[in-house]
């Protein structure tokens, strides 16, 4: 679900633009900047949802140590969202409980 | 409540779990721990609650494990209802896997061998085929396994926090940051008296040695003996995953929360409890041989810990004869026996019952005899 975003990118950078989905929903983002801060940029407020109690999560330290931005991208489940950064057309969905070893989970680079 | 005051000496698992016991029968407890700077053996084991194979060359100590691994559903459900705290108890029984026909030829030997000397300590060996049906994720690599009906695992952090409310709801005081430098006995009193290195001390009728690594110093100032060295454990954890391993094993198992914990190594380091990229890279390679689907899992955390090992790798239980009223309990598996040390240990430390029935194996005095020699399968 995207609402209004709590970050914006400043004009003045002028910053070449790109698009990904999320959760089918197309989003205008920066290029250069990871996934988890194109999402916040778009509005996204929930990430995924917690592996015990289901429960809404989104980034917390944005720099890889808490692994609450985790995200699908591009099939693949749990990727740290802040430490990966945005292509065009990539494809990212919000991340449902805990992973799955057998779905696509190759943990390559995208 | 007696009026006798018990002072504990450190607040790990074994110590946390014979205060609470003491605390529960009626006793006045005080627990006094060390602290952050402590290599705190009960933050970074493996969560094992186990019986099979333990006690191949004691089986004083195979029964011990056994009836510790049945007193255990009591003790969580005790913690559960008075303090909420879940220790995270499963008991469904738990898998040894063998890469190779004579491992698991000299497992069954062991098995065996330990099942005649103690009883009711069953298992049962099983071809790749068999495991498959309760494991079956396993590779190629896996070439035979035994199962063990008592074994389990639980969540340790999760038991000790259990612990340390329950010990709280029974009014006993937890003294942390409280390093122990010496244990003073007057005769004439009967009365212990545990002083810190900072100078504060605290007095007691009765003690209870319970240091882990720190045994080794403190047992002989009240005539007891422990000579505990460490051993260390390598530990690798993935992130979180859906469930896939619905029983634990030696090598792998998946907390309920869905982590899977990869262990793990005992290695002979001295006091350094940090990890290294050879033993990192070894547990992994074991962990995929024996589950192949791990090869895509992303690992999150490693860490080292070091655990009390004795020379012979059973536990001390002692109590001192030259200072009536002071006790040492050191143990490698303070996980596997924490009921057995609440519901036997704590009453028996207390002068509330008897020590149990041919404890005598158990005496930290056994490694006094110049004539022999120890070896432990850690």
């Amino acid at each position: 679900m995207t609402t209004d975003a709590l970050f914006t990118i400043s004009q003045k950078s002028k910053p070449e633009l790109i698009t990904i989905t999320f959760d089918g929903k197309a989003l205008t983002v920066p290029a250069g900047i990871s996934v988890a801060a194109a999402l916040l940029v778009g509005g996204v407020h929930e990430f995924r949802s917690s592996v015990v109690g289901q429960v809404p999560r989104a980034p917390f330290c944005m720099m890889g140590v808490c692994f609450e931005c985790l995200v699908e991208i591009d099939g693949v489940p749990a990727r740290q969202s802040c430490l990966v950064p945005v292509r065009d057309g990539m494809v990212v969905q919000r991340q449902i409980g805990a992973a799955h070893l057998d779905e696509g989970h190759t943990g390559e680079e995208a | 409540m007696s009026n006798q005051q018990l002072t504990v000496v450190g607040g790990g698992l074994v110590g946390g779990a014979i205060a609470y016991g003491a605390a529960r029968a009626g006793m006045r407890v005080r627990v006094l721990d060390q602290g952050d700077v402590a290599f705190r053996a009960s933050r970074g084991n493996f969560g094992l609650v186990w019986v099979s194979s333990k006690g191949g060359n004691l089986p004083r100590y195979a029964r011990w494990s056994r009836d510790a691994a049945k007193l255990w559903p009591a003790l969580h459900k005790e913690l559960l209802e008075l303090t909420g705290v879940d220790s995270g108890l499963q008991q469904p029984g738990g898998f040894w896997l063998g890469f190779s026909e004579a491992e698991v030829k000299a497992r069954a030997a062991l098995l065996e061998k330990i099942d005649r000397a103690v009883g009711d300590v069953p298992f049962q060996m099983m071809e790749p085929s068999e495991l498959k049906q309760y494991l079956p994720g396993i590779g190629p690599a896996v070439v035979g396994g035994s199962f063990g009906p008592l074994d389990g695992h639980a969540n340790p952090l999760m038991l000790l926090h259990g612990l340390y409310a329950g010990l709280r709801q029974k009014g006993a005081d937890v003294i942390t940051g409280v390093d122990v430098a010496e244990i003073r006995y007057d005769a004439d009193s009967g009365q212990f008296e545990a002083v810190a290195s900072d100078g504060q001390s605290w007095k007691s009728e009765r003690i209870v040695l319970a240091a882990g690594l720190g045994n080794a110093r403190l047992a002989p100032q009240v005539g007891l003996h422990a000579p505990v060295t460490s051993t260390r454990g390598q530990v690798l954890i993935t992130e979180r995953l859906k469930p896939f391993l619905n029983y634990p094993t030696n090598k792998v198992r998946q907390t309920r929360e869905g982590s899977v914990q990869i262990g793990s190594t005992s290695e002979d380091v001295g006091l350094n409890d940090g990890t290294t990229t050879d033993k990192i890279e070894w547990l992994a390679r074991r962990a995929v041989a024996t589950f192949p689907a791990l090869a895509r899992a992303r690992l999150v955390r490693a860490w080292g810990a070091l655990r009390p090992l004795t020379p012979d790798g059973y536990p001390i239980y002692q109590a001192s004869t030259s200072c009536p009223g002071a006790y040492v309990a050191t143990c490698h598996s303070g996980v596997s026996l924490a009921a057995a040390h609440s519901f036997v240990i704590g009453p028996w430390m207390c002068g509330f019952s008897e020590a149990p029935p041919n404890f005598d194996v158990f005496t930290g005095d056994r490694f006094l005899d110049p004539t022999a020699s120890f070896s432990h399968d850690h």
